[in-house]
C-alpha cells in the first residue's frame, strides 16, 4: 500500500506530460478492406464472433446468422440453430459451409485456429467448444450443451397457506434436467462450460479454456485429448479472480494472459495457474490475439460501449503490457470497429478482425514501419 | 391550420384520445374530416404473380425503386422479402435466412435504390445494396442468452430510449442528406434520427399524448424539405415534425394513421408537388363492425388539407385489408401492403373525376 501511494506521488512529480502520454497512446497508421467475404446470395454472415485463418490463408468464420430457435411442446426446450461456420479462401471468396445442422451451433462466440490447421468453434449458447480438423470432421467436443433452457424464470411461491395441495416444491424451474440446485448449463468443476468464449494451446498441446461469461469465472486446462488436468479461477477483483473471462493468449514460454473483462485487465499466469502480473491500459478487453515471431504483440479490441458506436480502437501491445500504440475507432464505415469480437494476426501486419454489430470481417493492413 | 385544431378538443372530449393510452395497438377511431371527395380507384387483378410454390404470407412492407421494381416484405412460415418486376412478375428472393429477419414490419427503398428492411421481431432495420448485399445494419438483434428470461412474447412499451438499440421499431424513411429517420415503436415510442452513417444524431418521444409523444409511432415518411411526417396510430392523428424533430403540426382527422406516405419517391429526380397519402387502416383484430368506418384511404396536401379519399375495408379486389404499407412514388399509383387477406395490390387512381361526397353518399 505505501508503495502504491509512493508510485502515485511519483507519478504527480514527474508530470501531467507523462500522465497524458500513458492516456493516449500513438495512433498507428493503417488501411482496410472493410468487406472482405463475398457470400453466394442468400448466404448471409452476420454478427462475426469468431474469425481465423489457417497455415494456408484460408479464412474460417462463426456467425450468428439465421435464426436461433426453441421449438413448443417438446419437453426438452433447447436451442436450436442460430449460428454457422463458413470457409473462405485468402482473397474472401466463399468456399464452403462446415457444421451443418450441427446440435451446438446456437450463439457463435470465438473461433480460433490452432498450429495443426483444426478449426476450434466456441459457442456460448451450447456452452460447447468443438475442434474440426482440417478435413471438416468432428474430432473432438468439449462440454456439453444444456438439455433445457428454462424459458421463463421461475413464477413467484403462492403463499403456503393459500396453496392447494401445500406449499410448492422448491428447486429449478420445470423441467429443468439433472443439474438440481444449479442453473441449466452452468458448469460443474471440470468438463463442463457456463457460456465459454475462447480457447488457446500451450506448446505441448494442452487445451485452455475461457469459462466464461457465465458464474464460472475461471480457466479450464485440458490434455490434448480432452481429459481435464486443472482450473483456476473465481469471480472477484482480486488476482486470480475475474469478472467475465472473455478470451485467451499463450506465449512461447506457456505464460497465459487472461483478458478480464468486467475488471478491464489482462492478467498473465504460468501454465498450472499460478499468477504473475497483470496490466490495464487497454480498455474493455474483447478479445486478443497474440502474433508469432520473434517480437510478438499482443493485440487487444476494447470496446467502451455496448453497440460499438461511440468508444473503441485496438491496441497494440507488448507482452509485458506496454502499449506501442492503437488504430480504429467506433462506428460502421471502414477503418471503424463494431464491436471486434475476434482477431487474426497470423500475420502482424495483416490482421482479420471480425465484428459483431457491422456482419463483417475487416481486413486490416498496418502500414510497414508503424509502431 | 387553425381549423385542424380545434377539432384536438372533441377528439379530447370523447374521451378517445385517453383511453388509448392504455392499449398497447391502435383502437379504430371514425375519421373526423367531412365532406370528403372520393377518389375513383381501380386495382390491378392479380397484379403479383408468384411461381408454383412461392407465397407471400402476411404483406408487411411494400415499396418500389427508381427503375419500377417493387419489392414486398412479409410474413410467411419465416419473414421473407420478395422482389417483383414492374409488371408484378416475381423476380427474385433477397436476404433469406439473414440474422436480421424475424418478424416483417415495413420496407422502404431510399435515393440509391437501397432496400431497408424493418424488423420488429430483431429490432434491427437492415440496409441490402440493389444487388441483395448486407451494406449496414442498425439496432441489434437481442443476444439470444440474455432473451431467454423474456420468452415468450416480446413485452409491452419499456421506454428505454436507447441510442443505438430499439423496442419494436416500425418504419424508415430518408431526407434528402441521407439521414435516416425511424419511428420507434411499440416498445420504444419515439422518432429517432441518425446520419446516413448510422450514428445517432437525436430522439424525440415517450409514450403520451401531448405533442411530440406518441401512441405507437407505427409509420414514417419525409418531404423534400425534410419534415417528418410520423403516424401516430394510437393517438389517432399525423405528428409533423422538422428536421431537426421539432414539432410543427398535428393532423388529427384522418382515423389511425396506420400508413404514411409522401409522393416523389425518396429523391428528387422528379421533383413535382408531393401528397400525403394515410391509411385509417382497417384493424386486423377490430370487430367486424369496424370495416364500416375504416379502411379509407386519404389523399392530403402537405400542409393536412385533405384531397380526397378513395377505399373501404374488406378483402374484395380494390377493397383493403388492413393497409400496412403503402408505395406511392408515382401519386397516381399506389401499392398497398396487406396483413389479412395476405397479397399486395396495386391501386390506379383517377383524380381528374373526383367525384363529391354528396354524390357518393346518394349513390
Amino acid at each position: 500500500m505505501t508503495r502504491t501511494v509512493k508510485t502515485v506521488l511519483a507519478a504527480l512529480a514527474v508530470g501531467s506530460a507523462t500522465l497524458g502520454a500513458q492516456t493516449a497512446p500513438a495512433d498507428l497508421a493503417f488501411d482496410s478492406v472493410a468487406s472482405l467475404l463475398k457470400t453466394p446470395e442468400n448466404v448471409f454472415v452476420g454478427e462475426v464472433a469468431g474469425v481465423g485463418a489457417n497455415s494456408k490463408g484460408q479464412i474460417y468464420v462463426y456467425t450468428r446468422t439465421g435464426h436461433p430457435y426453441a421449438t413448443l411442446g417438446d419437453n426438452r426446450t433447447f436451442y436450436h440453430g442460430g449460428s454457422r461456420l463458413f470457409q473462405f479462401d485468402p482473397t474472401g471468396l466463399f468456399v464452403r459451409e462446415l457444421g451443418q445442422d450441427v446440435y451446438g451451433f446456437n450463439a457463435a462466440i470465438g473461433l480460433r485456429i490452432d498450429p495443426q490447421d483444426n478449426v476450434w468453434t466456441i459457442d456460448e449458447g451450447a456452452s460447447q467448444v468443438v475442434k474440426f480438423d482440417a478435413q471438416g470432421r468432428v474430432a473432438l467436443v468439449l462440454g456439453r450443451k444444456p438439455e433445457n433452457i428454462a424459458v421463463r424464470p421461475p413464477a413467484p411461491r403462492p403463499p403456503a397457506a393459500a396453496a392447494p395441495g401445500g406449499a410448492a416444491p422448491a428447486g429449478p424451474p420445470p423441467g429443468g434436467g439433472a443439474n438440481s440446485g444449479r442453473r441449466p448449463g452452468e458448469g460443474t468443476p471440470g468438463s463442463t462450460f457456463s457460456r465459454p468464449t475462447d480457447v488457446a494451446w500451450d506448446g505441448a498441446g494442452n487445451i485452455y479454456i475461457a469459462d466464461g461469461l457465465g458464474n464460472n469465472n475461471r480457466v479450464a486446462k485440458f490434455d490434448k485429448d480432452g481429459r481435464f488436468i486443472a482450473q483456476w479461477g473465481a469471480t472477484g477483483t482480486g488476482p486470480g479472480e475475474f469478472r467475465g473471462v472473455k478470451a485467451l493468449a499463450i506465449d512461447a514460454a506457456g505464460n497465459v494472459y487472461v483478458a478480464d473483462l468486467g475488471n478491464k485487465r489482462i492478467q498473465v499466469f504460468d501454465g498450472d495457474g499460478k499468477f504473475k502480473s497483470e496490466f490495464g491500459n487497454v480498455g474493455t478487453p474483447l478479445t486478443m490475439c497474440l502474433s508469432r515471431g520473434a517480437t510478438p504483440h499482443l493485440f487487444i479490441a476494447h470496446a467502451g460501449d455496448r453497440d460499438g458506436m461511440d468508444d473503441a480502437t485496438i491496441y497494440k501491445v507488448k507482452l509485458d503490457g506496454t502499449v506501442v500504440g492503437k488504430f480504429g475507432s467506433a462506428g460502421k464505415q471502414a477503418k471503424e470497429f463494431g464491436l471486434a469480437n475476434s482477431i487474426d494476426c497470423r500475420n502482424e501486419n495483416e490482421l482479420l478482425v471480425g465484428e459483431m454489430t457491422n456482419w463483417r470481417v475487416q481486413k486490416v493492413s498496418l502500414k510497414a514501419g508503424a509502431r | 391550420m387553425k381549423r385542424l385544431l380545434t377539432l384536438v378538443p372533441i377528439v379530447a372530449a370523447l374521451g378517445v384520445a385517453a383511453s388509448f393510452t392504455l392499449l398497447p395497438v391502435a383502437a379504430q377511431t371514425r375519421a373526423t374530416a367531412t365532406n370528403v371527395p372520393v377518389i375513383p380507384h381501380e386495382a390491378v387483378p392479380n397484379f403479383f404473380k408468384n411461381p408454383p410454390g412461392i407465397y407471400t404470407g402476411e404483406n408487411m412492407g411494400i415499396s418500389t425503386d427508381s427503375k419500377g421494381n417493387i419489392y414486398i416484405y412479409h410474413r410467411a412460415n419465416e419473414t421473407r422479402l420478395f422482389q417483383y418486376s414492374p409488371l408484378g412478375q416475381f423476380v427474385r428472393e433477397i436476404g433469406r435466412g439473414n440474422y436480421g429477419f424475424a418478424f416483417a414490419h415495413s420496407v422502404r427503398v431510399d435515393a440509391q435504390d437501397n432496400i431497408w428492411a424493418v424488423d420488429e421481431g430483431t429490432d434491427m432495420l437492415v440496409k441490402f445494396s440493389p444487388q441483395g448485399k448486407v451494406l449496414m445494419t442498425i439496432g441489434r438483434r437481442e443476444d439470444p442468452i440474455q432473451s431467454i428470461g423474456n420468452m415468450p412474447g416480446g413485452g409491452g412499451y419499456h421506454g428505454r430510449n436507447e441510442k443505438y438499440r430499439f423496442g419494436r421499431e416500425t418504419d424508415v424513411a430518408f431526407d434528402q442528406q441521407g439521414n435516416i429517420f425511424v419511428s420507434d415503436g411499440y416498445n420504444d415510442a419515439r422518432v429517432v434520427k441518425f446520419d446516413k452513417n448510422g450514428r445517432f444524431l437525436k430522439a424525440v418521444g415517450k409514450r403520451g399524448t401531448a405533442n411530440l409523444e406518441f401512441n405507437t409511432p407505427h409509420s414514417i415518411a419525409t418531404d423534400f424539405q425534410g419534415n417528418v411526417y410520423v403516424g401516430d396510430r394510437g393517438n389517432a392523428r399525423v405528428q409533423v415534425l422538422d428536421n431537426d424533430l421539432n414539432w410543427k403540426a398535428n393532423y388529427p382527422n384522418v382515423g389511425n394513421p396506420w400508413a404514411v406516405c409522401v409522393s416523389g419517391g425518396p429523391g428528387p429526380k422528379n421533383p413535382g408537388k408531393q401528397y400525403l397519402f394515410v391509411s385509417n387502416s382497417w384493424q386486423d383484430s377490430a370487430p367486424a363492425d369496424g370495416a364500416a368506418f375504416t379502411g379509407e384511404v386519404y389523399k392530403m396536401e402537405l400542409d393536412g388539407t385533405i384531397i380526397g379519399k378513395f377505399g373501404t375495408a374488406g378483402k374484395a379486389v380494390g377493397e383493403f385489408a388492413t393497409i400496412h404499407q403503402m408505395d406511392c412514388r408515382d401519386p397516381n399509383v399506389i401499392f398497398t401492403a396487406e396483413i389479412n387477406d395476405w397479397r399486395s395490390q396495386k391501386i390506379v387512381l383517377k383524380p381528374q373525376a373526383v367525384a363529391t361526397a354528396q354524390q357518393e353518399n346518394q349513390r
